[in-house]
């Protein structure tokens, strides 16, 4: 039962990650237009997140309910212990959101709005940047927790070299998605895809270098993360190592479906190796996911209600990417 | 302030902001339904145009509501991790419903927004559906959980453990039954009243179009309605009280001392200090009368509770008469407005009752705020009332000052843009 459930978590996270990471992406892409195509590149993001973003966040609201709902002292604990992180995250996603949609009005009905388009860009670097750092201080097992108060302060985990590289990681995931995903969204229009495969390619390095650098860092100073990452995590971690590079060449031959499946399965397999290695714990080293699961009436009923709601959800989601993403050949 | 009181000031603000969004994501949706209905049916472009109009306003609308809800999940965790530690396995299930139910709303929403070009006339009509009925689900499903708080229900507590937990016990706790139609039915009337404000205001502008009156009608169609139920819910959700949280029964009246016969007094100041209200006007025995149908029914007092137990009834008191003082007016402009038509067959247009309408629409919005506030400080000491205290759930992190105050100001500047874009968007649709 616990395992249904922590997987459905996981799940969610994955596809936030794979979906809404894209949409961050997205507006560090704005923040970065340059060239004589800039307007255009901006005009071809805000098409492509328009329809789908606030689907895409719920994603994130789905995976902290139902952490409170199936772990609540573990998440209690992360709420307390990623107090200054997950804050700075949520000013990111409320101005982030606030800001696209302000400009989504003033590109069509109002005089530009230059101000929110700094603030886009900058909550669009911000959000990823600190879930990133917060990621890293649960998966270093910095955070402590004994007899249910946190024990291990305020900037614990968050705030050393590896939370930066992670940090970095993320941003550099989430703009290395939205440029593949974009080169797809652009295909008919030769310069401006031209455009995004270049980024994708400066993402798909940076993701690269920052995820190696991780591995040395964490070799020096968190090593329960390698002891995950290469103990139960490996097979994951083997098949992102191969994966990386296949992606790199989807995107530089021009095979931008493939690449969109390449660079998505990246994220994927990133996320899975983390959360394969680190079963059974939710915050290692001291709360497993069985030690702070509620009890089984509630996490029954909760597979219930996901289940009955994935029901309604999955059909209504296809039809939504199915107006929106689908290729019609034109 | 204490570490207590910012994480309730914070808190209290984000709620404040969001119910006036959220309330709107309820009630709009149900205008679309009808209007570009109407349009689709009686092949009218007047009604699709005047959904054509809300659907971009709603959208901007609803892209504020979805962030600063967003805010509020996080905040129960932030700023309440003792509530949610104990809570959570029994209020969480009705939060995943809602989670659900606001998904829905939002992929709906994206294709209705973004596909006025991309679906049929009738495809796209029934995307609004879903959208007016996850709007309404979630609003219902998030206020089990502000329910369970003042009636917590589905565990028992053995030597300070919580055992036993059924959470659809939890989720169906005993005042959903009022709370949870007062609060939607609030949402229409805000809603509703606010929409026939704007059209009201245009029409004294001299902007007499026939979307305008339809505008103006349908918003008060829907407020007159909206506002009758949640009075009839609201008038129980007061008794449900007066059995089940006396304390606060007793703030909201003002009743310091348990008396049989009980007068109500309407308006005046509490000062708890001096133990009786100034200024008001008791009406004697209709208190009890109201309360439980019997002139000579026992009233508690907040006598009856420990000092430290007791709400500030200053507060719940003022919230409470405004809530109800300010409904009352905006149902007799709404009543004025439907007799006036009934009476001359057409929308009146009289000059002191579109007034009258202007104002009962941001009117609406204050009574649901002090609603809340009734709610909120009525419960005080309490989070759940009689399990956990609001000083035991908050939370020992620092930062909270900072956080209250960044809030603010992110608040102040989004209200600022929205108001402006909402009135620029007006602008620009009258000049096209």
């Amino acid at each position: 039962m616990t395992e249904a459930v922590a997987a459905i978590l996981w799940l969610s996270l994955t596809v936030y990650a794979v979906l809404a990471g894209a949409d961050f992406g997205g507006g560090v892409w704005d923040a970065l237009a340059w060239g004589p195509r800039a307007r255009s590149q901006r005009l071809a993001i805000a098409t492509a997140m328009g329809p789908v973003w606030e689907a895409n966040h719920v994603w994130l609201i789905f995976l902290i309910v139902g952490l409170f709902t199936a772990f609540p002292p573990a998440f209690a604990a992360l709420a307390v212990a990623l107090y200054l992180p997950f804050t700075v995250a949520m000013i990111g996603i409320v101005l982030r959101g606030a800001a696209f949609a302000f400009r989504a009005h003033g590109r069509e009905a109002v005089g530009r709005l230059e101000p929110w388009g700094v603030v886009f860009g900058a909550a669009s670097v911000l959000t990823p940047a600190f879930l990133g750092a917060a990621a890293a201080a649960v998966a270093s097992g910095a955070i402590r927790v004994s007899g249910g108060s946190v024990t291990s302060g305020p900037f614990a985990g968050w705030t050393t070299l590896l939370a930066v590289d992670l940090a970095l990681l993320a941003v550099s995931l989430c703009a290395y998605l939205a440029a593949t995903y974009l080169v797809v969204e652009t295909e008919g229009e030769r310069d401006l895809q031209a455009d995004f495969r270049r980024r994708a390619v400066g993402a798909a390095l940076a993701s690269g270098a920052f995820a190696l650098i991780g591995l040395v860092l964490a070799w020096f100073s968190a090593r329960p993360l390698l002891d995950v990452l290469f103990g139960r995590g490996l097979p994951l971690l083997v098949l992102a190592l191969l994966n990386g590079p296949l992606a790199l060449v989807a995107v530089l031959r021009g095979r931008p479906q493939i690449a969109r499946v390449a660079v998505a399965a990246q994220v994927v397999f990133v996320l899975w190796a983390w959360a394969v290695g680190q079963w059974p714990y939710l915050v290692p080293p001291d709360l497993t996911f069985d030690g702070t699961a509620s009890p089984v009436a509630t996490l029954s009923l909760l597979l219930v209600v996901v289940a009955a709601g994935m029901a309604v959800l999955l059909p209504s989601l296809y039809l939504l990417f199915r107006v929106f993403k689908g290729r019609v050949p034109a | 302030m204490d570490q207590v009181e910012l994480a309730r000031a914070t808190m209290g603000t984000s709620l404040a902001f969001h119910i006036v969004f959220a309330a709107l994501g309820v009630g709009l949706p149900l205008l679309l339904v009808v209007s570009e209905g109407l349009g689709l049916w009686r092949r009218d472009p007047v009604w699709t145009d005047l959904a054509r109009r809300w659907s971009r306003a709603f959208g901007l609308l609803f892209a504020i509501g979805a962030v600063s809800g967003t805010v509020l999940s996080f905040e129960l965790g932030l700023l309440w991790p003792r509530f949610m530690a104990l809570s959570g396995s029994m209020i969480g299930l009705p939060f995943t419903a809602e989670g659900f139910a606001f998904f829905l709303e939002a992929i709906f929403l994206g294709l209705y927004l973004y596909g006025w070009n991309r679906l049929s006339p009738l495809q796209h009509w029934l995307c609004s559906i879903p959208i007016a009925v996850s709007g309404a689900a979630s609003a219902l499903f998030v206020v089990m959980v502000n329910s369970w708080m003042n009636s917590p229900a589905g565990f028992s507590i053995q030597n300070g453990a919580i055992t036993h937990v059924d959470p659809l016990a939890a989720a169906l706790n005993p005042s959903v039954s009022t709370e949870d139609p007062h609060m939607l039915f609030s949402a229409y009337t805000v809603s509703g009243f606010l929409v026939a404000a704007v059209y009201a205001a245009g029409l004294l502008r001299g902007r007499s179009d026939a979307a305008h009156r339809r505008g103006l009608a349908l918003g008060m169609a829907l407020g007159v309605v909206a506002i009758a139920l949640a009075g009839f819910f609201g008038d129980a959700s007061a008794r449900f009280i007066y059995q089940a949280q006396p304390a606060k029964f007793a703030a909201m009246e003002g009743v310091f001392h348990t008396e049989r016969g009980a007068p109500i007094t309407l308006g005046g100041l509490v000062l708890p200090s001096q133990q009786r209200i100034v200024a008001g006007l008791p009406i004697p025995y209709a208190l009890s009368l109201l309360a439980a149908f019997d002139p000579n029914a026992e009233v508690q007092g907040l006598d009856a509770v420990p000092a430290q137990d007791q709400p500030n009834s200053t507060i719940v008191h003022l919230s409470f008469d405004t809530m109800v003082g300010l409904s009352l007016l905006s149902g007799v402009a709404a009543l004025a407005f439907w007799a006036l038509a009934w009476r001359r067959r057409e929308i009146p247009t009289g000059r002191w009752l579109l007034r009258a309408l202007v104002a009962a629409g941001p009117a609406t919005v204050i009574a649901m705020e002090a609603g809340w506030f009734v709610t909120e400080f009525g419960r005080q000491p309490w989070t759940v009332y009689g399990v956990l205290r609001t000083a035991d759930a908050a939370t020992s992190s620092p930062g909270v000052g900072p956080t209250f105050a960044i809030f603010i100001v992110i608040y102040v500047a989004l209200a600022a843009v929205t108001a402006r874009l909402l009135l620029e968007l007006a602008r620009r649709r009258r000049e096209a």
